[in-house]
């Protein structure tokens, strides 16, 4: 049974939502819309889950971390709490023998930043409008948080992408193979059609073959191989969706759904 | 004093034009003076004259009307909609139409009140604000610098709820096509038919993958991607995670499932849950195995990258719906001698996977995945009905683009109604 009535659900919600996606009419037609909103409704219930495990792992990683500093400390014997104090640096950032205590500081800050944005959200410090404002309002703490400490940290884990690009094109585009060879010479031309360069280096083209300077050539490879490419792969994932969505409405594909045991 | 002015300014334009000509010195410095005072006074005057005949070219006309003005039901909706189309006015391209605004009466002889104003170059608008037991009279108003016509009264329209989206026949047909052949396919795989699927190396590449970190005693790192439950991929990544956590759990390897979606988390616990326990292995289980991250991409992806630089797992797992963080993930992972096998539908982050990653099932082979790894009979049959669907859209294009070549050649209307009849009827509106 704790099988087969969730499997019930997902063909009646799943056969509903299909026959829905046809019908205009009320009840129907925004049905796919109300089901989005329940599930947004659980979805913020299940946050509480999922912050209690993030809670629980690094409350535990913390309290472990500290007590094997504090067992350190207290190797030297005397006055352990002012080595402990003195030594905190260290201890804090992987200085711990013992693997599974090391990084408890990182979980610390976990939990301050945790904690301190819960507060500031929950009770809407520094709200001008108090409790009854909005929790996004710009004078209030939690929106000064995000500003100044959690965007910067953002943009800064954002800003890693682009010298991950030039390392994984690196790799990509060393000529190994017929098809690598490929691969550089198209990025070539889009690199350099793409930059006001490319546009001077065949400036010199007569009107007649203007279809061969750089940017002209680089529109070409983005405009047909490129979307032909990705419209048959687009193609290919909408199949694969009808089929995904078939295998786990009737019931065939059910590992999803865990055990069927106790 | 006046003349001594206009004196002043012709000695001072004919000095200007020919400097050849001789003046005395002090009339020269007075010529400059009022050329001081003439030049901006004179540019002033030009850019008035310039912005007002640029505000209002054809001599500050109306615009013309717009022509053939129709108001029906919107077609295929759940009512409360009237659909107004027209043909643009003549003086659209020319710019001298700011928009159209749509008048609505409950009578031909009002009065009228603006419902919805539709911008230059627009022919449609909807009026989405009606009652379905009503009838209703419009007009619309071409607007423009130089003023503004209305068209006669169009009407009485009324707007009705249906139930059946006529829209959507194409996807319907299609649709029921595809998914005949799939569940046509099942029933002939449970049957015992013997379907041939081609091999895809990223996934017979699992095993060996799994046994490296085993050899290794290194952890395994498995990422459903950062969408919740009900994005389809998410759903793949998670069944995907339940035949990987099995053959985990009969290597006896470390696997760690870090999640960016508490529903996510849940789900995936109980399925290796499940798997551990189809293994003979349950009490290899901890819920440890799964948590929590944050719902933040790149905060997700700091904490994913951390794990990666700590734990150092000899294989990693990405497979679900991904966006910026999936190089900055795959990167990392390379960086630590990882095997990495990626999976994804997302084609802008396909070439990122390709490029970073040993093996990278794009976008179809993602959901094929499960089938392909489960190996059993009935869900091999759905991907054999898939090849349906394929050879449906192969047809259509190599049908489409010969239509539409062919018209190029022999320049026959046929061709292109036909090419454009196929083009709509792949069209989802």
């Amino acid at each position: 049974m704790r099988r087969q009535i969730p499997l019930l659900i997902t063909l009646i919600v799943g056969a509903v939502l299909i026959i829905a996606a046809f019908i205009p009419r009320a009840p129907f037609g925004r049905l796919g819309e109300n089901f989005s909103l329940y599930f947004d409704i659980i979805a913020v219930f299940a946050f509480l889950l999922g912050g209690g495990n993030l809670v629980r792992i690094h409350g535990a990683r913390l309290v472990r971390g500290v007590g094997m500093a504090v067992t350190e400390a207290k190797k030297g014997g005397g006055a352990w709490p002012l080595r402990f104090v003195i030594e905190f640096p260290f201890l804090a950032f992987g200085g711990l023998k013992d693997r599974r205590g090391r990084d408890w500081f990182f979980s610390l800050i976990t939990l301050l930043g945790f904690f301190a944005m819960l507060a500031a959200g929950l009770l809407k410090l520094g709200n001008p409008s108090g409790w009854q404002g909005n929790v996004t309002a710009p004078e209030g703490m939690f929106q000064d948080f995000y500003d100044s400490m959690f965007n910067p940290l953002q943009a800064t884990m954002y800003a890693l992408l682009a010298f991950f690009v030039a390392s994984a094109s690196y790799r990509a585009f060393r000529a190994k193979s017929a098809e690598a060879t490929i691969l550089l010479v198209t990025a070539f031309i889009i690199l350099l059609g793409r930059t006001p360069a490319g546009a001077y280096v065949t400036a010199w083209m007569p009107e007649s073959l203007s279809f061969l300077t750089v940017p002209n050539l680089a529109n070409w490879v983005m405009a047909i191989p490129n979307l032909a490419g990705q419209r048959a792969i687009i193609i290919g994932i909408a199949l694969g969706v009808i089929a995904m969505s078939l295998r786990v409405i009737i019931g065939i594909e059910r590992t999803y759904l865990g055990s069927d045991e106790k | 004093m006046p003349s001594c002015w206009v004196n002043a300014l012709v000695r001072c334009v004919i000095h200007a034009l020919s400097p050849s000509v001789s003046v005395p010195r002090e009339r020269a410095r007075e010529s400059r003076t009022l050329l001081r005072f003439f030049a901006p006074a004179l540019l002033f005057l030009g850019l008035v004259a310039a912005t007002v005949f640029a505000q209002a070219p054809n001599g500050g006309a109306a615009p013309r009307s717009v022509s053939d003005p129709q108001a029906a039901d919107t077609k295929g909706d759940e009512g409360g909609s009237i659909m107004l189309r027209w043909t643009l006015s003549p003086d659209d391209s020319a710019g001298q139409v700011t928009g159209y605004e749509v008048f609505r009466a409950a009578k031909p002889d009002g009065p009228f009140k603006s419902v919805g104003f539709a911008s230059r170059g627009s022919a449609r608008f909807a009026d989405g604000s009606t009652d379905d037991d009503s009838s209703y009279y419009y007009k619309i108003i071409t607007t423009g610098p130089g003023g503004s016509t209305e068209t006669a009264v169009i009407g009485p329209a009324r707007s009705t709820a249906e139930w059946f989206n006529s829209n959507r026949a194409n996807v319907l047909v299609i649709g029921l096509l595809i998914s005949g052949a799939v569940l046509y396919y099942i029933a002939s795989a449970k049957k015992g038919k013997k379907l041939f699927i081609r091999r895809i190396a990223g996934l017979e590449a699992v095993h060996d993958a799994i046994g490296r970190a085993t050899e290794m005693g290194r952890p395994i790192l498995y990422i459903p991607g950062i969408q919740d439950m009900d994005d389809v991929q998410t759903v793949a990544g998670v069944t995907i995670l339940g035949y990987v956590a099995r053959t985990i759990a009969e290597y006896d390897t470390k696997l760690e499932v870090p999640t960016s979606r508490s529903i996510v988390m849940s789900t995936a616990r109980e399925t290796i849950k499940a798997a551990f326990l189809s293994a003979g292995r349950p009490e290899k289980y901890s819920d440890d195995m799964v948590n929590y991250i944050t719902d933040e991409q790149f905060g997700y992806v700091a904490a994913v990258d951390g794990i990666m630089v700590r734990e150092k797992p000899a294989t990693c797992f990405y497979m679900g719906a991904f966006f910026a963080e999936a190089l900055i993930m795959a990167e990392t992972g390379n960086s630590i001698g990882a095997i990495q096998i990626a999976g994804t539908a997302m084609p802008a982050q396909l070439p990122f996977f390709v490029a970073a990653c040993d093996y990278t099932l794009i976008g179809e082979e993602l959901f094929a995945a499960s089938a392909y790894l489960s190996n059993e009979p009935r869900q091999l049959g759905s991907l054999k009905g898939q090849d349906v669907g394929k050879s449906i859209a192969m047809l259509a294009i190599a049908a489409g683009t010969a239509l539409f070549t062919l018209n190029q050649i022999l320049r026959a209307e046929w061709f292109a109604s036909a090419g454009q009849w196929l083009k709509n009827l792949f069209i989802v509106n």
